[in-house]
């Protein structure tokens, strides 16, 4: 079923709401190892429901989804949860835990992925490092801005050294400047060789990444170009 | 294994200690209960002992003509101790008799003046005999009666047991004691039923503040156990320390409960009752707060906590 070297591959992935509302259908794609993925669309266009999707948040109405080619809505939730430790998430909203310390923050996500305590110790400022926020560790979330606020969760998310990186409008609250400087960080994350599936309704990030675009429309993947651009 | 152990442990603890006042009304709730438990212990523990002294004052006594032989009458005692219904027989001769008669009567001069009169011992031999059930002594007066040494020798003067009172009191705290057991135990399924509900909301209650730290367990994929473990060790925190607490009332509960209960009772002071099998009441408090705890955060857990 599909190619070897795949890693995710949607098969006509359809998802139907009661009341007829179609969120997604017929949606087919594949995901190479070490892609860089923008999937951009207005809001509503199934964006978001495809991401849950691959994290078996949610289950298709029809046709499935496989990552390393294993149906991830054919297993138990203890596969899933080992699957899930395979993935590191970003969201809009940052979703930190506001009475913990940025450092703390991400040791959290190390402990709950069973991680010894020397790990903790060497990896947590290491990726701080890797964000820009290695003299912002030991701040709350509520003294930080937002595009710190999102870097830490980035770091959270590449901690446990995922095979891929879902970012879900990671970009939506921020400025421009923090926009670029949260881009660089993933796009630097793609150069050491993780996965990234990025959506976004924003033109300019799309544009800054240049890389593969796939984009949707009313739960269909309208066009998908190899180095594209956002057009809508 | 162990850091996984650790983390958990020290999770639970933490949600135990954070969430001060939903760990109070939780702890105070299962405490009500295990009081009652306890209290109900304490209740049997009372009731009985005053039954069995009441029991071990009845008994039955059987006098002999003042010319029946000393070896015939040794002989239905001996006989009286081989039934099975029998939990002691003892012979009185009729100079014990007659000893214990003037001992019981010191004081009564004239009495003792009308016994010299008499000149000769006008007791008879008497042998005590304690049943091990107060509803036995009927079968075994008609057994002495029957006895065939007995007739041929018509030695027999009279058989005394309990008095009507009697029989009516030890029925009645029979009673007393059978409907306080089966209450109590009624009344321990409903307070552990609402023990279990209330804990049960608790942790429902922890599980819904804990929402965004269990949001990023499960985004990062910890396991199912990781995730739920703490919120169980949490329910079984509220049991133990619900269990301490009732222990610790119990001191002086038990304290003013001995005074007054044993000057009315008779029997047993269940102060020193308690201080005795503090061990077992340790045990049975702690042991039954932990076991609701556990199995209430268990129920919640498994309800409120899909991953």
């Amino acid at each position: 079923m599909g190619y070897d070297s795949e890693m995710i591959y949607y098969d006509r992935v359809s998802k139907i709401y009661p009341g007829d509302s179609v969120a997604l259908e017929e949606v087919s794609f594949t995901v190479e190892p070490g892609e860089f993925i923008s999937i951009v669309g207005h809001s509503g266009a199934g964006k978001t429901t495809l991401l849950k999707m691959l994290l078996a948040e949610e289950q298709p109405s029809s046709g499935a989804v496989f990552f390393e080619s294993i149906n991830i809505h054919d297993i138990s939730k203890r596969e899933m949860n080992s699957i899930r430790r395979k993935m590191g998430t970003v969201f809009q909203d940052y979703r930190l835990l506001p009475q913990k310390t940025a450092y703390e923050n991400i040791a959290f996500a190390m402990e709950a992925a069973g991680r010894t305590e020397e790990e903790i110790r060497s990896d947590v400022p290491h990726v701080l490092e890797l964000v820009d926020l290695g003299d912002k560790m030991n701040n709350f979330p509520g003294e930080l801005s937002g595009g710190e606020r999102q870097r830490v969760a980035i770091a959270r998310a590449i901690v446990n050294q995922p095979d891929i990186i879902i970012a879900d409008e990671p970009t939506g609250n921020l400025d421009p400047i923090n926009t670029y400087d949260v881009v660089q960080i993933l796009k630097r994350i793609n150069d050491l060789g993780t996965t990234v599936i990025l959506t976004t309704h924003n033109k300019g990030v799309v544009d800054s990444v240049g890389k593969r675009v796939i984009t949707m429309d009313r739960g269909k993947v309208v066009r998908d170009d190899r180095e594209g651009k956002y057009i809508l | 294994m162990w850091t996984t152990i650790k983390r958990i442990m020290r999770a639970g603890f933490l949600g135990f200690w954070r969430n001060g006042f939903v760990t109070l009304s939780a702890v105070l709730v299962m405490a009500v209960t295990l009081f009652v438990l306890g209290s109900l212990v304490f209740t049997g523990v009372i009731l009985n002992s005053t039954l069995t002294e009441l029991k071990s004052k009845v008994d039955m006594n059987i006098y002999f003509t003042t010319d029946a032989p000393e070896d015939k009458v040794i002989e239905v005692k001996d006989a009286l101790k081989g039934l099975p219904t029998v939990a002691n027989a003892q012979y009185l001769s009729r100079e014990d008799a007659l000893a214990a008669f003037r001992e019981r009567h010191a004081n009564d001069q004239l009495t003792l003046q009308a016994l010299e009169e008499l000149g000769d011992n006008p007791l008879g031999a008497v042998i005590n005999v304690q049943a091990k059930d107060p509803t036995q002594y009927d079968s075994i007066a008609k057994f002495v009666s029957e006895m065939p040494v007995i007739i041929e020798g018509s030695m027999l003067d009279k058989i005394n047991y309990y008095d009507e009172r009697q029989r009516v009191a030890i029925e009645r705290l029979t009673r007393i004691t059978n409907s306080a057991n089966q209450l109590g135990f009624a009344l321990i399924i409903l307070l552990a039923f609402i023990t279990v509900a209330i804990t049960f909301n608790t942790i429902r209650l922890v599980i819904y503040t804990s929402r965004d730290e269990i949001a990023v367990m499960r985004l990062v994929g910890a396991d199912q156990m990781y995730v739920r473990a703490p919120f169980m060790i949490e329910g079984i925190l509220y049991g133990a320390s619900a269990g301490l607490v009732t222990l610790v009332l119990f001191y002086p509960f038990t304290y003013w409960l001995g005074k007054t209960t044993q000057s009315f009772f008779g029997g047993i002071n269940v102060f020193s009752y308690y201080l005795l099998h503090f061990p077992l009441f340790f045990a049975l408090i702690i042991g039954s707060g932990i076991i609701l705890g556990g199995i209430s955060s268990f129920l919640a857990v498994r309800r409120y906590l899909t991953i």
